[in-house]
């Protein structure tokens, strides 16, 4: 496959790795540097290693016996229910993390408040807390037995642990970190002086908002909303712990999967793992349809 | 493009919509507390209580009565119970998980006064070897041959993985030797251990994975693996330990759930389980054949000599502390010894 | 892409942003009910953590660290998140940069493939990884009950973190002064090293703590391969779940305590190392 000339310029044939650059400046290359190849060869061979056979085996696995394990897996109600449920659960999240996600991106970037950079060192932490840990947090504060706030919650009506708002409550913790620290970097590289443009032209801070600001994190937006997706629909340790895992009430996709495999039924868990999978790559993949190609100016 | 993406918006929240219609809806409908049973227990009895609460539908005390049940590892299932997950029954693997519950005030600690003291399925640690049993491993001396390779699970993040240690540890006193003997046997057998999965059933898949030569099992997950078309052999020592399954009804229970244990107790429910590997804790339950095990005409054979927690060891609670202790343990410190020493 | 059709030259320069304002009543308002959010997620639950810690006092904390199982589990875990983060420094970058600027047949599916670690449950990322990279493993890899397992482990579930981060800045990035540096005669090395580089350093960086970050907080994908060793392939979140399963909350949660410690340490480190190379450049 013939590499096509680049239009863009020179710079586009700049390798990231400086060590196969050539030197000196060329334009309009007829053949693409050697280092491009090299390039993609590395990305896709690491790729394929890390990602891409693993995975493959999980779909393997999930039809060693055909479409029985399948089956199995969607004719059970109790699965069926657990599928919906981690569906609902991933989207709330989602939802919850995204706008709170971009609130707190533009607060960070554009404000200037005491305490700013100990929030944004602050927001990554949920990321770094293990999930057995993220579970017992919760738990000790929402537990109905003997936690902080739990008891006199659950005098009120409202169960948290054990209950779905637990389950949500995990899983937005676990994919807190992904939005912001999509958004900031983008936020921190596109700068204000549009922003103040518009304002000083009148616009109030809804319109900014909406026609500046938004537009300009759009992709960011996406790939932060796609991890976070993802992340939701794949917790498995924080949701073990507080979910309380009832049959039929509060068990997801990823606690059937572990029981399943607790129970030596190695083509049931794959299969409900490859759903989940499937789940995430329509997502991934809608949003790579409708994502223009880079490398556009 | 500004199209497609208010297209994939708008899809995004139809999708959001219908699954959210649908979704969450999390009460059991209908059924009175009377006649629901929330039974909460550890991962592998899962398929005998469904065949017997089946059973029990048809008589008169179990017709009508709906279960909700959680399944999982036994020591997140009882702090779970502990921290408030609803619970009428409960079933674990060790007793500890049980005791847990009492001093929390909610099992009375008349618990184990009945006449199988609380316990309601057994089984025996096993060797499980590949097949073909091509090292020959029989006996607990062979385990500490050197070279051979020991997969078991890790019995400082497990409760039910100490079964293992102590059967170790027993052996050695049941045949005659002293607690140096035994101290000796364990530094030996840990140093020949290559792997220490989190649970039971990690160390199965890490043994079936090509991990080691033989895996410290029990013989009821065995015959369960065998079950589901794993392919290995297990052997019965010649000393082991029984391992105790305890049960317990929780103070605040519906009444059903007493009626409950005792039909698990009864030859119908035990049949069940011995159906699924375990070991019948009452005399004379007739069950037949039983597929996965070595013999399935004679699936439970006499163990020469079977420790037990109560004749060898005391009280769960002593041997905890004895060996199991986070500093002081016994097999705590053989552990981290076998760790630093290479 | 955006309406107003503002210079963007400087973009590829890394520059201050003009100097953020300070707190309207609405952006104040919506500060305080984030920070009541945070607070009620993440803030008191963590403290639940380290208060729970702080029951043994002082302790329980020296008891925990000094105790050479878990000293070692830490430099475990740590150490190799680091390494693991470093790689993904790099690799990182060189994939977000082919995925942008590089145009070949399958691309798109190499922008699927990167998401999926985080999808997959850990359980089942742990049972294909063991499958394929262990024992048995089809290719004679076999890292089973080694360090490398941990390496692999952490490897598979970080990947996405800075190639995501660095993407859409990347995507954003104005040519025009690697254009005009390689008219002046700059070579691809020092123009990406003077110009690019800089420019991404922050959404590196962030994809850096997040990596770091999630690496140290791994379990379930770790937990068949590695096979847990004290001193060798045992992880902090196996220490942690010892202790709980000992009910032995205070030593668990002094545990966890250092860990968090530990990871906002290395956060707020890569916050300021950050800033310095965007300054300089």
């Amino acid at each position: 496959m013939a590499e096509p000339v680049d239009a863009a310029g020179p710079a586009d044939a700049a390798p990231a790795d400086g060590r196969r650059a050539r030197r000196g400046s060329r334009r309009r290359r007829p053949r693409p540097a050697v280092g491009r190849y090299v390039q993609r060869l590395i990305v896709v061979a690491y790729l394929f290693f890390l990602v891409a056979w693993p995975v493959s085996l999980v779909a393997k696995n999930a039809f060693a016996d055909g479409l029985v394990d399948m089956r199995s897996i969607l004719d059970d109600p109790d699965v069926i229910h657990a599928l919906r449920l981690t569906v609902y659960v991933a989207i709330v999240a989602v939802v919850i993390n995204t706008v709170f996600g971009v609130g707190i991106s533009i607060l960070l970037v554009r404000y200037e408040f005491p305490g700013r950079r100990a929030l944004s060192a602050l927001i990554d932490l949920p990321l770094s807390v293990s999930p057995i840990v993220v579970g017992l947090s919760l738990v000790l504060v929402y537990g109905g037995r003997n936690g902080w706030f739990g008891p006199a919650l659950e005098d009120a009506g409202f169960q948290v642990i054990y209950a779905t708002p637990g389950i949500i409550m995990a899983t937005v913790f676990v994919a807190l970190p992904l939005v912001v620290r999509e958004v900031v970097p983008v936020l921190e590289e596109v700068g204000i002086e549009q922003e103040q443009a518009a304002w000083s032209l009148g616009a109030n801070a809804v319109q900014t908002f909406r026609r500046i600001t938004l537009p300009s994190i759009r992709w960011a937006l996406v790939y932060g909303v796609v991890l976070s997706l993802a992340r939701s629909l794949g917790e498995f340790g924080a949701v073990k712990v507080v979910s309380g895992n009832v049959l039929g009430e509060t068990r997801t996709a990823t606690l059937v999967v572990e029981e399943k495999y607790l129970n030596f039924d190695r083509g049931g868990a794959y299969a409900t793992a490859f759903l989940l999978t499937m789940v995430a790559v329509a997502c991934i993949v809608v949003v790579s349809f409708i994502r223009p190609d880079e490398g556009q100016p | 493009m500004k199209n497609r993406l208010r297209t994939a918006v708008a899809l995004g929240a139809a999708s959001l919509l219908a699954v959210s219609a649908c979704g969450s809806n999390d009460d059991g409908a209908g059924a009175s507390d009377d006649e629901t049973i929330s039974i909460v227990g550890f991962a592998v009895p899962e398929a005998a209580n469904k065949a017997i609460a089946e059973e029990w539908a048809t008589t008169d005390e179990g017709e009508g009565v709906e279960f909700k049940t959680s399944y999982g590892a036994s020591g997140d299932q009882s702090r779970a119970v502990e921290s408030g997950l609803d619970a009428d029954y409960v079933h674990f693997s060790v007793a500890s998980d049980v005791t847990r519950l009492v001093d929390a005030g909610l099992v009375a600690d008349t618990w184990d006064d009945g006449p199988t003291k609380g316990i309601v399925s057994s089984s025996v640690v096993v060797f499980a070897v590949r097949e073909g049993n091509p090292e020959g491993i029989e006996t607990w001396d062979d385990l500490i041959r050197p070279g051979i390779e020991i997969v078991t699970p890790n019995p400082a993040s497990s409760g039910a993985a100490r079964w293992n240690a102590l059967a170790a540890w027993g052996q050695v006193i049941k045949g005659g030797g002293s607690e140096a003997d035994a101290q000796a046997y364990l530094t030996s057998f840990f140093n020949n251990v290559v792997a220490l999965p989190g649970s039971g059933r990690d160390a199965t898949t890490a043994f079936l994975g090509g991990t080691g030569d033989v895996l410290m099992a029990y013989e009821n997950e065995a015959i369960l693996a065998h079950q589901n078309g794993e392919e290995f052999d297990y052997i019965i020592p010649d000393t082991t330990m029984l391992i105790e399954n305890p049960a317990a009804v929780l103070e605040d229970a519906t009444p059903k759930a007493q009626e409950w244990l005792d039909f698990v107790l009864s030859e119908d429910g035990q049949r069940q389980f011995a159906l699924t590997g375990f070991r019948p804790v009452i005399d004379g339950v007739e069950y037949g054949e039983v597929e996965g095990a070595n013999d399935p005409a004679n699936p439970y054979p006499d163990v020469p000599n079977l420790l037990t927690v109560e004749t060898d060891f005391g009280t769960w609670d002593e041997l905890s502390d004895k060996f199991f202790d986070e500093e002081t343990g016994i097999v705590t410190q053989i552990i981290a010894a076998s760790g630093k020493g290479e | 892409m955006t309406a107003v059709a503002v210079p963007r030259g400087r973009s590829a320069r890394r520059r201050r942003p003009a100097r953020p304002g300070g707190l309207s009543r609405v952006s104040g308002l919506g500060l305080g009910v984030a920070m009541l959010w945070f607070s009620l997620l993440v803030l008191i639950p963590l403290l639940a953590v380290v208060v729970t810690a702080a029951d043994g006092g002082w302790e329980t904390f020296r008891a925990a660290l000094t105790n050479e199982q878990t000293a070692a589990a830490i430099r475990l875990t740590v150490g190799m998140a680091l390494l693991v983060t470093a790689i993904n420094v790099v690799m990182g970058t060189l994939i977000a940069w082919v995925l942008v600027r590089d145009r070949f047949v399958g691309k798109r599916v190499l922008e699927v493939l990167i998401d999926i670690p985080f999808a997959l449950p850990t359980i089942v990322a742990g049972l294909v990884l063991l499958s394929l990279y262990g024992n048995d493993s089809p290719v004679g890899v076999n890292v089973a009950n080694t360090r490398g397992a941990v390496f692999l482990a952490f490897l598979f579930v970080t990947l996405p973190f800075v190639v995501r981060t660095v993407q859409p800045v990347l995507a954003e990035l104005d040519r025009d002064a690697e254009e005009a540096a390689a008219s002046l005669g700059a070579s691809r090395f020092t123009t990406f090293r003077r110009i690019v580089l800089p420019a991404l350093t922050p959404a590196i960086a962030a994809g850096a703590a997040l990596s770091f970050a999630r690496a140290v907080s791994e379990y379930g994908a770790l937990v068949l391969l590695s096979g847990n060793l004290p001193f060798k392939t045992e992880v902090t979140s196996v220490r942690i779940l010892s202790s709980i399963e000992n009910d032995n909350l205070t030593s668990a949660a002094a545990v966890a305590t250092i860990l968090l410690a530990i990871s906002l340490a290395v956060i707020v480190t890569l916050d300021v190392v950050q800033r310095r190379i965007a300054r300089r450049g």
